[in-house]
């Protein structure tokens, strides 16, 4: 994989230094060769032709101050920027930016036009904001929209990158095969050649004495055959008890679910704590699979994902499409931004699963002992789809139970048994075993 | 040596050339073998299969089964698309409500997870009125009843509420005679006003309050004395000295719920307890409860009450009572007059001139106990309308009846010429949940929610109020009597709108909030204006001394005496339907599954009725039909019960359902055909029948034999005087010649491991304060998911509940007596003959009742012989039962001196052999998801409810806080609101439980085994030396 990470590293830099080229040549069709990281870069580089305003600038004020309520290419809260000079004179924009409250109670037309399409939300004011930076943000917002290139431009990165570390690979593997394969022939040829002289000069090849054949004899010694036999039964042993041990162990596990969600994205990339959406693991024995309220929170505005978001693997298409997923599944309706009423609930596949005869409970993992969901669900921040992680085997979880020491600092509960225990086995640290953990009542009732 | 001897196998042989023998020579089978027709099947011979194919099959499907078996299923999980804001998976979140089903009225917790209730707690509020019984407990289980009715019907046809309500509207409108609303007892301010409403859309129209159990005569006397149809009020924990004269005040009597102040006045305090005093006929919870009982029939409880106000008002006892009773009347008078106004008197005759001068000697006594100015609203019915409008029914000149929350087709004592008159009226609606008999012959049906789903409101006395909310949406297309009401009237609003409307002055938004939370508050009543003003009560005469001398003097049928009861168990039967009732041992017979008739071993004798165990335990019993009148009961089984008053019977009301209700639960006899003249005091003849009933009766041994060491029990007056090692001996053994206490460690055979770290769970059950209810049994049952098991197999002791109440008679006149008489026992041929005259109890006996579960003892006996560890010892006290490792071998339940363990022989979950509520997906709904389903093969026990103390500290380690004493609790010592058990930590000081291990009473059961149990029993102490 290391290899892999390098090679994503050096085709980036590849790139970015092409595109450092380019930059000089003004070529715009250049962009048709690059890949996602390259073509935002280069979108930047072309705004700026048009000279109106500092594009770059201007994306950093509109994702700290717009973005919240609007996007560039469709609707949100408010409406999309895109285009918006063709709809309203500079003029507008900027005295509606300053203060719209002001401008739907002179009555202006398009000002209370506006408001009444998108319920009355009133827009907050932005006095703040020059007349310049304004015009960053309109230059930001009027670039046409880059999908279609970059979505190219990802293909063709993917089909390079897969070719290019595979290729060499191989021909060296192949060289080498050649050489070894050679080699051997040679030997064999020489061989040949050198008892054809042998025989020709009349050298006496000593003859083979004929022994009885390897099997014959390890039949006749009964106590190579028994040995074996023990090994034999030993190892199918083993491998049988193996087999059947792995029955019902999940470890691994990993299913297609009905909506592609990416944890990697939502608590790798953008650190979203856990327990924001499975709330449940703080106070209930299940951590909850979150509601699809809870997911609509974020996705009512964030209708698809940002372009470094894709991977090779996954295109922003692939993942703007399990946003659309979500949005049949709650019945929301992004061109309105209205729930239609029609849902359809979500039918994940559940992973892990622990028997009805055991009792686990998550708040007493999560909020009491304050363990990490990592500690048995893996690094789940970087699980594209999430897999099961641990085997959730019971001699998994006494194991765990023998050896962390149970967190006791600052809660009342426990202070009067740590007093006490901890004399009696004269630590200072008590494992949960040592509270009772390995109690087989305290999970199987 | 050879030997040329012939042997011949038949005469034929000796023949030469006979012809048959050279056919058997060549053919061992003379004829043909008839495989044809062995196999039957002509079908088979066409197949193709041959029999090894077959067995190819066979074995091919069974790898294949295994193979597959190792592959996980795929397990699908289905969030909430929006997820309600006070539910969280996986915790259950509480709501106050009130059951109101016409005979049980109880404020009531309900636990719900995931939005559905799984169990119903007592309102431990201290406003709340705990009182709930094993019904009100069992009736979470009546919501996921399979034979509700699931949406509205006309004609016997499935119908949407739109076209019900058309359909019925015009077929009122249409009506021409009168109409009529014959309905239980709501006790609701809010649907007393809709109906006052609803009413003047007719012109002609009467609404009929009807008891299914009647408690007429105490309503009418009530009425006659203070103005209002009510019910006195008691509260039994101002007692000291009470008196009661065929009241089952601690089962159903007046309402029931009064056990929960008796148990407080009957634990020992400063060497003070309360004296119970009971004449009753039947053997009742109550008379099994009372420090002294009289037998004696209920028309001698008329003498006895007449003679009572005679000795009570000071005036002359015109008594003709033989010497016995009349010594303890007299005796009983002087307690009365001794305790002055801490006394009370109660009665359950059904008798207008009883319950007058039963009011009138608690009043003559100033009885605090009796409370008249706020009295119970819980009853209503009136028997004399109810007579009426059967009568009119047949007259003709009814038009419409509506019948809404009662099964009169069933239970009227006159219910054929109810049924008949029934099906002539032109409009009949059913407002029921079950298809009943009644449901049945009626035009319309109007399917309504269980109460778990409905709105309301109770007015418990004349002060005290309750509301019942949903606890869960309705699960079927149903809707509510009052709501349909409001339809038609004509109204938009909902019921539970109207019900906030009506409250409206005396609760505001907050208030009601806190009402709701609450679930019960004070106030009064809404005034409801009724359309006929009440006429100003004019308090008259009451003569008092009629009454007595009309008692006294009641004319005595013929033939035997019976007394119509109603179990804990059934009450009037509306929760038929429901296995765990049907299962719940009735606590004195220990019979479960049906209803019989209690008799005197004197009487059975006399008509040659008999009962016995055979092999297998099981009890069988003789047939008797009763007639009365021209009423005849058929085939009613018999039960010889100790203590049963001679010349009387008893019969419960509640069984024989036939309609609405599932055919493994349709067990017993209808006894509503005797109750005439709703009065449960009939005279009856008996008649022997043949065949022999087998009973599903858990308790074989009905006596204690003597052994003190099971059941202690001392008097009040020993227990005041005596050293506590005189009454309550440990025992001893012999160490190197001196005898030492079997508590002490130095005679112990195990070293003990250290207890005092952590916590410590230990149970305390007080005899004293347990009156054998056995509410705690179906609370077990719900919390613990306790399989069903059906009548066939507990008749084979093969019953799973956790929780049993043992019931224990004493063969002579007292326990103590047993104990005297088992220690005077010398010699083998006096031990053989008297043991064996042990074993049959005495005719009146003294009863004590003990709850046993697991003893979860320190030093537990199943724990050492279980060969795969599956049950093993917890630190905090609990001995653990771990299904998953359990190989079945039973070696455990072997071992436990208890016999407390449970063996599941069978799947009692999706098992058609099982069909009660774990055989179908509605009644799945009620098991705590908490706890493991057990399988079939593994041993099943109390676990002390470790999944409720587990919750506990783990909602005290979330928290950061310490326990306080009094939050550990199991589902038994939650659902006893007596205070007989007591659950807490030993390990925190000053707990409660600590006191109760620390209590001179306390003593473990059978301590002598030295399995240092972590239950403990309080000896009982009975109030006998001064009656």
């Amino acid at each position: 994989m290391k290899k892999v990470k390098f090679r994503h590293s050096t085709s980036r830099l590849l790139l970015v230094s092409v595109v450092f080229l380019l930059s000089f040549t003004n070529l715009i069709h250049a962009q048709d060769t690059l890949d996602p990281a390259a073509a935002e870069q280069t979108a930047d580089v072309i705004a700026e032709e048009p000279g109106s305003g500092d594009v770059a600038n201007g994306k950093a004020l509109f994702n700290s101050l717009c973005a919240a309520c609007h996007k560039p290419y469709s609707k949100s809260i408010g409406p999309a920027l895109n285009g918006v000079t063709d709809r309203h004179s500079i003029e507008w924009i900027e005295s509606w930016i300053h203060n719209s409250a002001e401008m739907i109670a002179s009555g202006d037309a398009q000002a209370v036009a506006i408001y009444e399409e998108y319920n009355k939300t009133a827009m907050p004011a932005f006095p703040q904001l020059t007349q310049v930076e304004i015009g960053d943000i309109l230059a930001y917002v009027g670039q046409p929209k880059p999908t279609p290139a970059a979505a190219l431009a990802t293909d063709g990165a993917t089909d390079d990158g897969g070719s290019g570390g595979g290729v060499s690979n191989n021909v060296v593997l192949g060289i080498l095969a050649f050489v070894l394969i050679m080699l051997l022939a040679i030997l064999f040829l020489v061989n040949k050649t050198l008892r054809k002289f042998a025989v020709a000069s009349g050298v006496e090849l000593p003859v083979k004495e004929t022994r009885k054949p390897l099997y014959k004899s390890f039949v006749e010694n009964q106590f190579l055959v028994l040995v074996t036999a023990v090994i034999v039964l030993l190892a199918s042993g083993y491998m049988v008890y193996g087999f059947f041990m792995q029955v019902g162990v999940d470890q691994g596990y990993q299913p297609i679910q009905p909506i592609h969600y990416s944890h990697r994205i939502h608590a790798g990339d953008n650190q979203i704590e856990c327990k924001y959406c499975h709330s449940s693991a703080r106070t209930s024995k299940h951590s909850g699979i979150p509601s699809l309220n809870v997911c609509m929170n974020c996705h009512k505005s964030i209708g698809e994902v940002a372009e470094a978001t894709a991977t090779e693997e996954y295109s922003k298409e692939f993942y703007d499409k399990e946003i659309k997923k979500l949005y049949e599944a709650t019945g929301w309706d992004p061109a309105t931004q209205a729930y239609t009423g029609e849902t359809k609930p979500v039918k994940w596949v559940r992973i892990h699963n622990l028997p009805d005869f055991a009792y686990f409970n998550h708040s007493q993992h999560v909020s009491v002992a304050g363990i990490e969901c990592q500690k048995c669900h893996g690094p789940i921040q970087e699980m594209e789809v999430v897999y099961q992680n641990a085997p959730l085997t019971m001699g998994w979880c006494i194991n765990c139970h023998r050896e962390t020491n149970v967190k006791m600092e600052g809660n009342e509960y426990y202070e009067k048994i740590h007093e006490e225990l901890s004399k009696k086995y004269g630590v200072e640290e008590l494992t949960a075993a040592q509270l009772g953990g390995l109690e087989c009542g305290k999970c199987h009732y | 040596m050879s030997s040329n001897k012939k042997y011949w196998k038949s005469v034929e042989e000796l023949k030469e050339n006979s012809s048959i023998v050279e056919t058997l020579q060549q053919n061992e089978f003379a004829e043909e073998i008839p495989n044809d027709e062995f196999l039957g099947n002509k079908d088979l011979s066409s197949s193709s299969t041959t029999r090894r194919d077959f067995l190819k099959y066979v074995g091919f499907s069974t790898a294949a089964a295994s193979l597959a078996a190792c592959e996980g299923p795929v397990i699908k999980s289905i969030p909430y698309l929006v997820q309600p804001e006070r539910i969280v998976p996986g915790i259950a979140n509480y709501y106050a409500t009130t059951i109101a089903d016409g005979f049980d009225f109880t404020s009531v917790l309900v636990k719900t997870r995931e939005g559905r209730p799984v169990k119903i707690d007592n309102n431990s509020l201290p406003t709340g009125r705990a009182g709930a019984n094993a019904r009100v407990y069992a009736s979470v289980l009546s919501l996921y009843d399979n034979k509700r009715v699931k949406r509205p019907m006309a004609n016997g046809q499935n119908v949407s509420w739109e076209d019900f309500d058309k359909k019925v509207g015009d077929a009122l409108n249409g009506v021409t005679g009168e109409v009529v609303l014959l309905t239980q007892t709501f006790a609701s301010p809010s649907t007393s006003k809709l109906i006052n409403e609803f009413s003047g859309k007719f012109g002609n129209f009467r609404h009929v309050v009807y008891d299914t159990v009647s408690e007429d005569a105490a309503l009418s006397a009530f009425e006659q004395k203070y103005g209002t149809r009510a019910l006195p009020n008691y509260d039994f924990s101002k007692a000291e000295a009470i008196v009661s004269i065929g009241a089952d005040f601690l089962g159903d009597w007046q309402g029931g719920g009064y056990d929960a102040g008796y148990a407080k006045t009957r634990i020992p305090e400063n060497g003070k307890m309360s004296l119970h005093i009971q004449f009753e006929s039947n053997m009742s919870l109550s008379g099994a409860n009372a420090d002294k009982r009289i037998a004696v029939t209920p028309a001698q409880q008329r003498a006895v009450l007449a003679a009572l106000y005679g000795y009570v008002s000071g005036g002359a006892s015109t008594s003709q009572l033989t010497g016995k009773i009349d010594e303890a009347v007299v005796k009983a008078a002087t307690q009365l007059r001794k305790a002055g106004n801490n006394a009370v008197v109660v009665s359950g005759l059904p008798d207008i001139d009883a319950q007058v001068l039963v009011l009138a000697i608690n009043e003559a006594l100033g009885s605090q106990v009796m409370d008249t100015a706020n009295p119970r609203m819980t009853r209503q019915g009136n028997a004399t309308a109810v007579t009426k409008l059967v009568q009119d029914m047949q007259n003709g000149s009814i038009g419409a009846i509506l019948i809404a929350g009662v099964n009169p087709a069933y239970s009227l004592p006159n219910s054929k010429e109810f049924v008949k008159a029934l099906k002539e009226i032109e409009v009949s609606v059913a407002f029921s949940m079950k298809e009943d008999e009644t449901a049945k012959l009626c035009k319309f049906v109007a399917a309504t929610p269980h109460y778990l789903e409905s709105w309301g409101d109770v007015q418990f006395t004349k002060s005290k109020f309750s509301l019942m909310q949903p606890t869960i949406r309705p699960l079927f297309d149903t809707r509510q009597f009052q709501d349909c009401l409001l339809k038609w009237n004509g109204s938009e609003s909902s019921y539970y709108e109207y019900i906030k409307e009506t409250w409206a002055d005396t609760l505001g938004t907050e208030e009601w909030n806190n009402a709701l939370h609450d679930g019960v508050f004070e106030g009064t009543a809404p005034s409801v204006a009724t359309t006929a003003a009440a006429p100003e009560f004019v308090s008259t005469a009451v003569n008092n001394g009629t009454s007595a001398r009309n008692l006294s003097t009641a004319s005595e049928g013929k033939g035997f005496q019976l007394s119509l009861y109603t179990k804990t168990s059934m009450g009037d039967g509306q929760q038929a339907n429901n296995p765990w009732l049907q299962e719940m041992p009735d606590p004195l017979t220990r019979a479960s599954w049906d209803n019989y008739v209690t008799m005197s071993k004197e009487d059975a004798d006399k008509l040659d009725l008999i009962n016995e165990n055979v092999a297998n335990g099981a009890l069988n019993g003789s047939y008797v039909n009763i007639t009365m009148d021209g009423v005849e009961v058929k085939n009613v089984p018999v039960i010889i019960q100790p203590g049963q008053a001679p010349g009387s019977i008893g019969l419960a009301l509640g069984y024989g359902k036939k309609e609405g209700i599932q055919e493994e639960m349709q067990v017993g006899v209808n006894a509503y055909p005797l109750y005439k003249d709703f009065s449960s005091i009939q005279y009856v003849n008996i008649e022997k029948v043949g065949g022999i009933h087998e009973f599903a009766c858990v308790q074989l041994q009905n006596t204690l034999m003597g052994r003190g060491d099971i059941i202690k029990e001392t008097t009040l007056e020993i227990f005041n005087t005596k050293d506590k090692h005189f009454w309550n001996k440990v025992p001893e053994v012999s160490l190197n010649h001196i005898e030492t206490e079997v508590t002490s460690p130095e005679v112990d055979l195990w070293e003990s491991f250290d207890r005092t770290i952590g916590h410590h769970f230990n149970l305390s059950i007080d005899l004293n304060a347990c009156t054998g209810c056995g509410a705690c049994v179906i609370a077990c049952h719900s919390e613990n998911n306790v399989p069903v098991v059906g009548k066939k197999e507990v008749r084979k002791s093969r019953d799973m509940h956790w929780l049993r109440i043992d019931r224990y008679y004493s063969s002579e006149d007292t326990f103590t007596g047993d104990i005297d008489k088992k220690d005077d026992i010398s010699g083998l041929g006096d031990s053989l003959s008297q043991l064996a005259e042990m074993e049959l109890p005495a005719d009146n006996p003294q009863v004590v009742f003990q709850p046993v579960m697991c003893q979860h003892c320190n030093h537990a006996p199943c724990e050492t012989v279980c060969p795969v560890a599956a049950t093993s010892h917890g630190r905090q006290g609990q001995n653990q039962m771990i299904y998953n490792r359990c190989v079945g071998t039973r070696y455990c339940a072997n071992n436990c001196p208890y016999k407390v363990r449970r063996f599941n022989w069978f799947t009692y979950s999706k098992n058609d052999e099982f069909d009660y509520h774990m055989n179908n997906d509605l009644g799945r709904m009620v098991l705590n998801p908490d706890v493991t389903v057990r399988s079939r093969g593994v041993m099943e026990k109390c676990s002390m409810c470790i999944q409720i103390t587990q919750k506990t500290i783990l909602d005290a380690k979330r928290d950061g806080r310490v326990i306080e004493d009094g939050e550990f609790h199991t589902a038994c010592s939650a659902a006893c609101d007596k205070g007989a058990m007591i659950f807490g930590d030993v390990n925190n000081e000053g707990s409660k439980i600590l006191t109760e291990v620390n209590d001179n009473r306390m003593y473990h059961l059978l301590e002598s085994v030295g399995t240092k149990p972590n239950v403990m029993y309080q000896t009982k102490v009975r109030n006998t030396s001064e009656a």
